[in-house]
């Protein structure tokens, strides 16, 4: 499974995290997040998924946006991550994702986005 | 039955730091060589409850953990509202000889971590004859900075919340959660700009890089151990800056982040255990 499939699996995932919920509980935001060459629109609503899309969307708003390589990602995604791929921050200081546009929502509620960008870490391990 | 109490007990040091009058809050346990223990930036000495709390430590050395002065209970000089708090390495030096001279330690040991560990490099560099040992835990001469600290300080984000999801990410994944929550509990309720703070020194301050090569390690023994899952003070900042000291001890330590002591005490203590023995 590559990690813009894996991906796609973020509304599952969240809807099975009650605690990320309720943490989340403040947050609206629309923001993109790229994985590899494959960016996805998320609409967030009071901490839930109300919308993933996957692929390019013309002129579209959004406050923020979190790029990072295929590697980052899938790394990032192991069970237990190597050292330098275990954190958003440690991905960005070896120059394998940035983090770019009005940072406030995603500073105000970071261990938020650190947590539900960390969920595909609860998918089976690629065979 | 008799009441759980933990072995160390806490009280407050009254002394300057700099002409300045000081009300120090400190914890200590155990009997025999004096270990001072430093704590991270924007936490407390509540990081080093659990090396208090281990007989092996603390039947040969007397454990002491105080509050920098903003931090954990000891409260910010008088008149603190009215400047922006900041370390300096000057000052902070300052307050760690002020503590050891007003509690009368005799050349003591001291530990310390992330910035902590920064200023044992300063006592080696400075002070060495005044001390028996030192060991910087996540410690180098410099390291890159990985995020803003203006965001640490600004009425529409929460100071505690966001220190604590910065510094989670350098705790290791293999740490225990209670050990990990606990951790980011402490850097949820420091005070306003205080982590900030004690990064001026880490970022602008504190450059060692200059200085680390004159450290004589025969005038007092230094330990480095740090991390493998530390990002802010890498392994490959550790390991530069030992190749810079002659007679330096250096260890890499392994499914451990940047709060060794707090993040997970059972992982730490196999580490720590044997530069302990060398020092008795």
């Amino acid at each position: 499974m590559t990690p813009s499939v894996r991906f796609t699996q973020l509304p599952d995932l969240l809807a099975a995290d009650a605690d990320l919920r309720r943490r989340g509980r403040w947050v609206d935001v629309d923001c993109r997040v790229d994985i590899g060459a494959e960016p996805f629109h998320l609409a967030i609503r009071r901490g839930e998924l109300a919308g993933l899309e996957r692929g390019p969307r013309l002129m579209r708003t959004i406050a923020f946006s979190i790029r990072g390589t295929d590697e980052a990602w899938q790394r990032h995604w192991q069970k237990v991550p190597d050292p330098g791929w275990h954190d958003l921050f440690a991905l960005a200081k070896r120059g394998a994702a940035s983090m770019e546009g009005d940072l406030r929502p995603l500073l105000q509620n970071l261990q938020y986005f650190k947590d539900l960008l960390a969920l595909p870490r609860r998918l089976p391990e690629e065979s | 039955m008799a009441p759980a109490l933990e072995p160390m007990i806490g009280r407050y040091l009254r002394t300057e730091i700099d002409g300045v009058p000081h009300r120090l809050y400190f914890e200590e346990a155990g009997q025999g060589i004096p270990l001072v223990c430093l704590h991270t930036a924007g936490a407390d000495g509540r990081q080093y409850r659990h090396l208090m709390t281990d007989p092996e430590v603390t039947r040969r050395f007397r454990v002491l953990a105080f509050d920098l002065p903003w931090h954990g209970k000891s409260t910010p000089p008088d008149g603190w509202e009215r400047g922006e708090y900041r370390l300096t390495t000057a000052s902070y030096t300052a307050a760690i000889r002020a503590f050891c001279r007003a509690m009368e330690l005799e050349r003591p040991a001291v530990m310390g971590c992330s910035i902590g560990g920064r200023i044992v490099l300063n006592l080696a560099i400075a002070h060495a004859a005044e001390f028996r040992a030192l060991i910087a835990l996540e410690a180098a001469d410099f390291q890159s900075p990985w995020y803003d600290t203006a965001w640490l300080h600004r009425p529409d984000v929460h100071g505690g919340e966001v220190c604590a999801a910065l510094v989670s990410g350098l705790i290791a994944p293999q740490s225990p959660s209670a050990s990990r929550h606990e951790t980011l509990w402490m850097y949820m309720q420091g005070g306003p700009g205080v982590f900030k703070g004690d990064l001026y020194f880490y970022r602008v301050d504190g450059d060692l890089r200059a200085k680390v090569k004159t450290i004589d390690t025969k005038v007092c023994p230094l330990y480095l151990l740090t991390g493998e899952y530390d990002f802010s003070c890498t392994p490959d900042d550790t390991l530069r800056t030992a190749a810079q000291i002659a007679g330096v001890e250096v260890q890499i330590m392994k499914e451990v982040g940047h709060f060794p002591m707090a993040e997970n005490p059972a992982k730490f203590r196999e580490y720590i255990m044997p530069v302990l023995a060398k020092i008795s």
